[in-house]
């Protein structure tokens, strides 16, 4: 394994990190003013993530800074390519930030209204665009010789099943966020979450398996690594495994195990995808030369052993005091004095 | 070696086309307002914060109960600070690759990593410690309330360290080689050491870092002012005003003196064709003068200022008679827009000298009569510091920036190169008109709330914050254990 595939690695793990964290902050934001009736109740699921949203917010930005410095022509390809993407989800996110901070600093219900729906429509506009995302990467892009995305149009990002997939991480992320919800609340709360789950896990369940044999049936290459590399199948079977143990522990009521069951789904989901993308980190949909592969995109040995030493250095830090904020931030919703 | 960026030739200098609205132009638009913006706020994070952990240590020595209530009243305005921080933070770092594409791909193996790492170590320390900060202010005792206010601060200093380095590489490059490869030129890394330590980045840190507490300290030292005037708050005001009075006045003295000296000496030894375009000057002379407000007339290639007569001379190169390089001496196409800069540096300068006389004066006053019954006059200068404070500092970026072009990497990339070949005029136009119009509801709302917090002042204190409070992070979890284990959580039920 090369210091190239080691940072690929590290990558898909922070990515896979970021949708796992903020993947049920979104998803709670999807469910906020639909789960919760009355103010009180919408206090509550807020401050669900109220402690800990910005910190799952900050892995993507660490995930943006490795691919500068990994992978900078990718960083530069994507990011420049699909500008307007990238608009929106800055808008996006920069709205959710502003609707957090500001639902609860007025009592009128018309401002509160207000921030619920832009936190809300946020929410759904970032695990869309996700989603559509993955779409693109798994489709390939049209990459030219220098490393630049020629884009006809904004509108052939939304391809049917890019846009197919980002309904489909809009479900996930829906599973996600009402099994975090449900382990976080209770009362009546709890309980109007709890009979939506099944709902959400099953539609879940058809878009992914509709997805898998959408992604099998297509010539997108991405089916090649399991085939000429058996072993990489133990990504989407542990994921199979980790959604059963899932569906046992909702049934059992066991509502952190199940919540650490979809958290388990998503990341391998997203390291599934990987290694079937992989060698390749981009690939051209106009010619497969100009395709970007892990070896070839990667910053160089020098860089990259700096950097693993800053992640050396870094990473554990980063583990434990996520683990330890996400501790003491565990159990029941409490509102107090201080609560958004 | 030698793989050079010509840039597109007339478009790039000083020609007729240089404001003509292209994706170049108008990107360095967008990038100048998302910056000037954001950068309103990590100075406070740093600043206020380290006020806020002098408070925080003032209560655990002397368990004087108001900086207890300091610390409660202020870390409301540090919390919404730091999500204004985050939330604009991030469009930089996604701006790099949007706009500067080519930029990105040349010097992504040096200046992402300064970026990546900077992310990795710095971000998740404030973001993860800032939780514990935000939330757990009434649930700490006063050991553990320093330990965390501690760690956010130095996670935000750390933070600023690398991003300062990474900007300090790009006045100051080293420690690299340029390579052809497949996408074209890049920048590898041939020595880190020498990447982190460029000329400009102890100078630079430390003027930064400066600049920032006077920030904060101007913060402190405006709101106690405000309830001063409105006679609110006494007791809080008092002793915050006292505190904060004397922490700007003895910075405002060593930045100008110190640290915005050494920035200004480095500036002369590394980047002399931004030092001529700071001071305006156009000739090659001896006993250059210092200028202190002007116009540049860039057509007529004059300078009309006063300033005092051969103080540059003195200051840059310690003699009066040295001669101070002017830009008749570099090549036209290597100019900055000359007279932008020279404004924005002297409104650096002049607020720079103004502020250790506000703090002289109102140090001075306060002294004399003993906190009570300042004159109106005063509690208005003290009020508009931190305003003042801000315009200085982003002056100062402006200096920096502005004073680079026309390079993006200094001497090795000129920014006409760096732009992404992908944008059209319209996608810049439209994104552009989208964060003016953002960042403008943004500006409302961060003001409307900052004022909210300021009229609704400190909070009366209870007595439970003096007792029983965790003091380390061993009596932290176990409470949070114990909580857990009797399935009752030790807070109050108290809706807003």
């Amino acid at each position: 394994m090369s210091l190239a595939d080691l940072w690929f690695v590290l990558f898909v793990a922070i990515i896979g990190g970021y949708i796992v964290l903020d993947g049920f902050d979104l998803g709670v934001g999807m469910l906020h003013p639909f789960a919760a009736k009355e103010d009180r109740e919408r206090r509550i699921v807020l401050n669900s993530i109220g402690p800990i949203w910005d910190g799952n917010e900050v892995w993507l930005v660490v995930g943006g800074g490795v691919l500068f410095a990994a992978f900078p022509v990718v960083y530069a390809a994507v990011f420049s390519g699909f500008y307007w993407a990238l608009m929106l989800v800055l808008i996006a996110l920069i709205l959710r930030t502003v609707a957090i901070e500001f639902r609860g600093k007025r009592e009128s219900s018309r401002w509160r209204g207000l921030w619920d729906t832009v936190f809300s429509a946020s929410s759904f506009g970032l695990a869309l665009l996700l989603g559509v995302a993955f779409g693109n990467v798994i489709i390939g892009i049209p990459l030219d010789k220098n490393g630049d995305v020629r884009l006809d149009s904004v509108l052939d990002v939304l391809q049917p099943f890019a846009l197919f997939l980002g309904a489909t991480t809009i479900a996930m992320l829906l599973m996600h966020g009402s099994l975090y919800l449900v382990a976080k609340t209770e009362g009546d709360l709890q309980a109007r979450i709890r009979r939506r789950v099944p709902l959400f896990i099953s539609v879940f369940t058809l878009m992914a398996a509709a997805s898998a044999v959408w992604i099998a049936v297509s010539d997108y290459g991405v089916i090649d690594t399991f085939t000429d590399h058996p072993w990489t199948l133990v990504f989407p079977i542990a994921a199979l495994v980790a959604y059963l143990v899932m569906i046992v522990m909702v049934r059992g009521g066991s509502d952190v195990l199940a919540f650490f069951g979809s958290s388990t789904v998503l990341f391998l989901s997203v390291a599934t995808i990987s290694a079937g993308l992989f060698p390749n980190m981009l690939k051209s949909s106009t010619n497969p030369a100009y395709n970007m592969t892990v070896s070839n995109a990667s910053a160089d040995s020098y860089t990259l052993t700096v950097m693993l030493v800053v992640a050396i250095i870094g990473i554990p830090f980063v583990l434990l005091y996520t683990a330890g904020v996400q501790y003491l931030f565990s159990g029941k919703v409490r509102l107090t004095e201080s609560s958004y | 070696m030698g793989v050079g960026f010509g840039g597109n030739g007339g478009r790039v200098g000083r020609g007729t086309g240089r404001k003509s609205l292209n994706p170049e132009f108008l990107s360095r638009l967008q990038f100048a307002l998302t910056i000037s913006f954001h950068f309103i706020f990590p100075p406070i994070s740093m600043g206020l914060g380290i006020m806020m952990v002098w408070m925080a240590w003032k209560h655990v020595r002397t368990g004087d109960p108001v900086w207890r209530q300091a610390s409660l009243f202020w870390v409301k305005v540090y919390g919404l600070v730091f999500a204004m921080g985050i939330a604009t933070g991030v469009v930089q770092e996604f701006q790099f690759g949007m706009n500067w594409s080519q930029y990105s791909r040349f010097v992504g193996n040096v200046f992402g990593s300064l970026l990546a790492a900077e992310g990795i170590f710095a971000f998740m320390l404030e973001g993860g410690f800032l939780g514990l900060m935000l939330f757990g202010g009434d649930r700490l005792g006063s050991r553990m309330w320093l330990a965390a206010t501690v760690l956010v601060v130095f996670g935000a200093h750390f933070s600023a360290l690398w991003i300062l380095m990474a900007n300090s590489w790009m006045q100051t490059p080293q420690g690299f080689e340029q390579h052809a490869g497949q996408w074209g030129p890049q920048a590898f890394m041939t020595n880190f050491g020498s990447v982190v330590n460029t000329p400009s980045f102890l100078p630079r840190l430390l003027h930064v870092y400066v600049a920032s507490w006077m920030i904060g300290s101007a913060l402190v030292l405006s709101v106690s002012a405000w309830y001063l005037l409105r006679n609110r708050h006494r007791e809080f005001a008092t002793r915050n005003f006292s505190a904060a009075i004397k922490v700007f006045t003895v910075l405002a003295i060593l930045q100008v003196f110190i640290f915005g000296a050494q920035m200004a000496i480095e500036v002369t030894k590394n980047q002399e064709p931004k030092l001529a375009a700071m001071e305006g000057n156009w000739k090659t002379q001896t006993c250059a003068p210092l200028y202190l407000v002007g116009w540049v007339d860039e057509s007529a290639r004059q300078t009309y200022a006063i300033g005092v007569p051969c103080l540059l001379s003195f200051l840059s190169y310690g003699s009066f008679d040295a001669a101070v390089p002017g830009l008749d001496k570099f090549p036209e196409k290597n100019w900055a827009p000359v007279n932008l800069v020279f404004q924005a540096y002297h409104v650096m300068i002049d607020l720079g000298f103004l502020f250790p006389l506000i703090g002289v004066v109102a140090w001075f006053v306060w002294w004399r009569r003993k906190g009570e019954r300042l004159p109106r006059w005063l509690l208005w200068v003290s009020i508009s510091t931190v305003f003042l404070a801000e315009v200085a500092t982003i002056a100062g970026w402006w200096t920096a920036e502005i004073g680079r072009q026309p390079w993006v990497v200094w001497n090795i990339m000129r920014t006409s190169a760096a732009v992404s070949p992908t944008l059209g005029t319209g996608d810049v136009l439209l994104s552009l008109i989208t964060f003016a119009l953002l960042y403008a509801l943004l500006l409302v709302l961060f003001l409307f709330l900052l004022d909210r917090k300021i009229k609704h002042g400190p909070e009366a204190l209870e007595e439970r914050y003096q007792t029983d409070l965790p003091n380390t992070f061993r009596e932290l979890f176990r409470q949070r254990a114990q909580a857990r284990a009797s399935g009752d959580l030790e807070l109050e039920d108290v809706p807003r």
